[in-house]
């Protein structure tokens, strides 16, 4: 058993999330010099204004990065890792639902991750959870596909269906 | 409440039985090959409120009331990246027969201005439903009554003209335009024809080159004035729009002296690899839409040029059309 | 004297058995489509079209205008209920509304928020039909300089108040800005950080952004503390309306302020969603303890709600005048218009006067049928909450995919919100303010190519902000409003006090 105070420090979380702001912010900056920084013939640039956002990015997330680097150790963590295994047992089916909509379609994948969140994080039976899964697949079907006319994912069920 | 897609239909196919629908409907019901199984997706590559969305919506408004088709028609905006977004989906759909896209000259100039790829090779055209006319407006209290007042002020002073999006139609009219009077003229972009409208009834800007249909309200309570239009041939309606005036009043640009001729496409095309039954419905649909009452008031309302085209003429049209966009936009500077 | 008469003969039309069964009908279709994110005013088109066609134009424009007002209501249902603003304009009412349902109080916060989008809209009908032609004009005023005069305002109202640390509000705002301008510059014409992604060309949709940001990142977080939803005690029967009720005419100052913000909003093309974060950033300021909003304060319902409905009612007026639609949803009533061969602009109220005053007479009534209907189902929205989260959560999930899919029929999209939701999660852990993040995200687009427009208008002079007394009284404004900080500063250093910033841990 991990102690439940043990767990990413937020110093750690800290500087990450500084060095990507920043990594956003040249991403800006390079293609901003790309574009045109100046005044062309129908007024600033494309590049004007993400450029300057981009700079002052950089500038605050430089500032944030050096603040987090110096402190040592009084930040605390961020989130303990029973914490962060519950948030993954959101997450993970989340992605891999995402990931399973373009293949699957939309209403196979959502019958899907209803059931399992059922079954696993709210300790319903099979029977039931399966059935809740169905009961909104359709439901969302029959809202969307026929009733607003709104086209979602659909994957093979849905084509060997007809639709 | 539960409206359920089969009483939907028997209530549309109802309203087919109905009066106006019958009459128009009838003859061309006679055995089709091919037919909508699904509703069809009606793609708008601009915003809401301009000139194709406003056809766009005219037509799902026809379809649905002469109940010209069994399947409902949905009206989609998909104007990201000067439509490129619309233009990407349809060409993505490739075999797909429950979509439709209705263009604007992006269909040109999006490609070439900006690299995304696509052209109108990309898709499969279907029919040239009207083609639609650009004039030349200026306030109503501005001291121009005519271009030739107009030209004099372009040369003295810095004007300021307003339109619809950046490197497409309205500016590369407006280069045109500022080449042809020997003078200058600032573009102003904005979103939409209908903001373009205002901002010259605001007099935030000194003139536009907008469409008729977006100016029309605007000209009839006496804020705008046209001086002139940008085809070689009047316009036709000769119903008095104000008190004074008919479309047919106004002067070509040629008649002004001005050299600048430009007409924008309002066409139907759909994705890539659709089969051939398929284009002959969307043809014999929007053959029984240009029939209707509704879109013959559409047309005469925006003065529209009704010249129409399918197949063969209109494959040969659109080339031809590519690359003169290509020439024009090269002259302007604007080739990505 | 004539357009009285006129409105009262719509009331009656509007009246008939038959009519007032459709209005029941299209707000209880609104609210669907405004609890729905990704479900907007084409889909209630779509859906009515065909219905429409077999009744008469008034009926028609009846429930149409329905859908409108339901689809407003039901914009604040999830803001309340999971921080997901279906709406633009419902960001702002996540900021008390939703800490008020974590409390228990979420029957509360949705009766105050429907109540307040009653008495601003209601304002902004009353106005409209009163000095409808005195006020159209003064849209035209609005040209590119005092459209960002407007938007300068917003910002300035609103930044200061955010209760982060300095750098990382300066951080969110900038990333913000960033993720506006991604996609095609409307000025120029030119693709700008797409690095060569077609997926990209589309720009990041705000709604895409706020479902990941605000919606998945809070299932996240709540998440930590176990697998259940703050807020399921609540106390939920139809007394709690009543009750509610009770304590709202103390807030009139605050409604009637926040309307007037919205109607003047509203008028100016600047719309909705500017109004709403105005008007939460002014009753933030003029609170004696603004620390406490953001933590389930009823004043932090009731100001956006009340700007945001009087401001998207009142946008009404310049599309019927002038032909510009105010908003998304306000391209409902514009499609149908057209529908019926109506041309909406300077010439409709001369030639279509039925209409116009049939119409405005049916959003008297579509608003109050809309505020009954929502009220009464205010006990069984809350009762949401209750159901257990292993369901909730799920579903949350999937009406999240579908909303982020919906906004441009894009499966790249339902990639991008969840990780968008990751980003909030990680940014909210942080301390890093979210709000900054989306207003600057939401209007950023509109402010910077306003600031083009004018400099290109101006010739690169910005002297153009100052030219005329509108824009320079809003501009004045806004510089008073971003120094506001400073100057308590100066003062409490010259009353002699000790300087003391409070920082909330």
């Amino acid at each position: 058993m991990i102690r439940p105070s043990a767990g990413p420090s937020n110093r750690a979380v800290e500087i990450g999330t500084a060095l990507a702001f920043t990594a956003a912010g040249g991403a800006a900056l390079w293609d901003s010099l790309r574009l045109g920084i100046g005044w062309g013939t129908d007024g600033p640039q494309s590049g004007t204004f993400p450029f300057w956002i981009g700079l002052a990015l950089v500038a605050a997330s430089t500032g944030t990065l050096v603040q987090a680097a110096r402190t040592r150790g009084e930040l605390g963590i961020f989130a303990s890792w029973p914490q962060l295994r519950l948030v993954a047992s959101v997450l993970v089916p989340n992605i891999l639902y995402v990931a399973a909509i373009p293949f699957a379609g939309i209403y196979v994948a959502s019958a899907v991750m209803v059931a399992w969140f059922m079954r696993r994080l709210g300790g319903f039976g099979w029977a039931r959870s399966v059935l809740a899964g169905i009961a909104t697949a359709v439901a969302t079907f029959v809202i969307f596909e026929i009733w607003f006319l709104v086209a979602l994912p659909k994957g093979p069920l849905e084509t060997a269906l007809g639709y | 409440m539960t409206l359920h897609g089969s009483s939907r239909r028997t209530l549309l196919l109802g309203l087919g039985g109905g009066a106006l629908a019958s009459v128009l409907a009838t003859p061309a019901l006679a055995q089709r090959a091919w037919e909508p199984t699904r509703p069809v997706q009606f793609i708008v590559p601009a915003g809401t409120g301009g000139g194709a969305d406003q056809m766009a919506r005219v037509i799902q408004g026809i379809v649905a009331k002469h109940g010209l088709m069994k399947q409902p028609m949905v009206v989609v905006n998909k104007a990201g990246g000067a439509g490129a977004e619309g233009f990407l989906e349809a060409k993505g759909a490739r075999g797909n027969p429950h979509m439709v896209v209705i263009t604007l000259s992006n269909l040109f100039t999006t490609p070439l201005a900006t690299g995304v790829p696509f052209t109108w090779q990309d898709l499969t055209p279907v029919a040239m439903l009207a083609l639609d006319e650009f004039i030349l407006w200026v306030n109503a209290e501005s001291p121009w009554k005519t271009v030739a007042d107009f030209t004099v002020a372009a040369r003295t002073e810095r004007l300021k003209l307003g339109g619809t999006g950046s490197k497409q139609e309205d500016q590369i009219i407006g280069v045109a335009l500022a080449k042809a009077m020997g003078g200058n003229l600032t573009y102003v972009p904005f979103r939409g024809g209908g903001e373009v409208s205002v901002q010259l009834v605001g007099k935030h800007i000194d003139a536009t080159v907008n469409n008729p249909i977006e100016a029309v309200t605007h000209w009839r309570s006496g804020a705008l004035r046209p001086l002139c239009v940008f085809d070689s041939q009047r316009l036709a309606g000769t119903e008095k729009m104000t008190e004074t005036a008919a479309w047919s009043d106004i002067p070509t640009a040629r008649e002004s002296g001005l050299d600048v001729e430009y007409l924008m496409l309002r066409g139907i095309f759909m994705a890539p690899g659709v089969k051939p039954e398929q284009v002959a419905f969307y043809e014999g649909l929007m053959a029984r839409v240009r029939e209707t009452p509704e879109w013959r008031e559409l047309m005469q309302q925006g003065a529209f040029n009704t010249t129409s085209m399918t197949g063969e003429a209109f494959r040969a049209w659109l080339t031809k059309e590519e690359s003169r966009h290509r020439t024009l936009m090269q002259e302007a500077g604007f080739l990505a | 004297m004539e357009e009285l008469g006129l409105l009262m003969q719509g009331f009656a039309v509007a009246l008939e058995p038959q009519n007032m069964l459709l209005m029941l009908v299209g707000v209880v279709l609104g609210v669907l489509i405004g609890v729905l994110p990704g479900l907007g005013g084409a889909n209630g088109i779509a859906i009515l079209l065909p219905l429409t066609f077999a009744m008469p134009p008034v009926s028609a424009i009846i429930m149409l205008s329905c859908i409108y007002w339901g689809a407003l209501f039901g914009g604040a249902i999830t803001s309340i209920l999971f921080n997901i603003p279906g709406e633009p304009w419902s960001v702002a009412t996540t900021f008390d509304g939703y800490p008020m349902a974590q409390q228990g109080r979420a029957a509360e916060a949705l009766t105050a928020a429907f109540t307040s989008s009653f008495v601003g809209a209601f304002v902004a009908i009353v106005m409209i039909t009163f000095v409808a032609p005195v006020i159209a004009g003064f849209a035209l005023r609005f040209g590119p300089p005092e459209f960002f005069a407007v938007m300068f305002l917003s910002f300035a109202s609103f930044v200061g108040m955010s209760r982060g640390p300095a750098l990382k509000t300066l951080m969110a705002m900038m990333l913000g800005f960033l993720l506006a301008a991604v996609g095609m510059d409307t000025v120029t014409g030119q693709l700008r950080m797409t690095f060569g992604s077609t997926e990209m060309i589309r720009g990041f949709d705000f709604l895409v952004a706020v479902i990941g940001l605000f919606g998945i990142s809070e299932i996240l977080c709540s998440i930590e503390d176990g697998l259940r939803f703050k807020g399921q005690r609540a106390k939920i029967d139809l007394k709690v309306v009543l009750r509610v009720w009770k304590t709202l005419p103390r807030h009139w100052f605050l409604a009637a302020r926040s309307a007037l913000i919205g109607c003047w909003m509203g008028i100016t093309p600047a719309g909705a969603t500017p109004a709403s974060f105005m008007s939460y950033g002014v009753a933030r300021r003029m609170a004696k303890d603004p620390s406490s909003f953001g933590k389930g304060r009823i004043e932090g319902v009731i100001a956006p709600e009340t700007a945001a409905h009087a401001a998207g009612t009142s946008a009404l007026l310049p599309m019927l005048t002038l032909g510009v639609p105010g908003s998304p949803t306000a391209a409902v009533l514009l499609g149908g218009l057209i529908m019926w061969g109506l041309q909406p602009g300077p010439m409709l109220f001369v030639e279509q006067k039925e209409f116009v005053w049939g119409l405005i007479a049916s959003m008297y009534l579509g608003n109050i049928a809309g505020l009954i209907v929502v009220l009464v189902a205010v006990p069984w929205f809350a009762a949401i909450l209750r159901v257990p989260f292993s369901i909730i959560a799920a579903l949350i999930l999937v009406v999240c995919a579908i909303g982020a899919f919906t906004v441009s029929n894009a499966e790249f999209d339902i990639t991008l919100m969840l990780v968008f939701g990751v980003v909030g999660y990680v940014l909210k852990k942080l301390d890093y303010p979210l709000a900054p993040l989306v207003l600057a995200l939401v209007l950023g687009d509109r402010t910077e190519e306003a600031f083009r427009q004018s400099l290109l208008i101006s010739q690169g002079s910005l002297g153009v902000f100052f030219s005329n007394w509108l824009v320079s009284t809003i501009m004045a404004l806004g510089i008073a409003l971003l120094l506001w900080p400073a100057l308590s500063w100066a003062r409490g250093l010259l009353a002699g006090g000790v300087l003391r910033r409070p920082r909330p841990a």
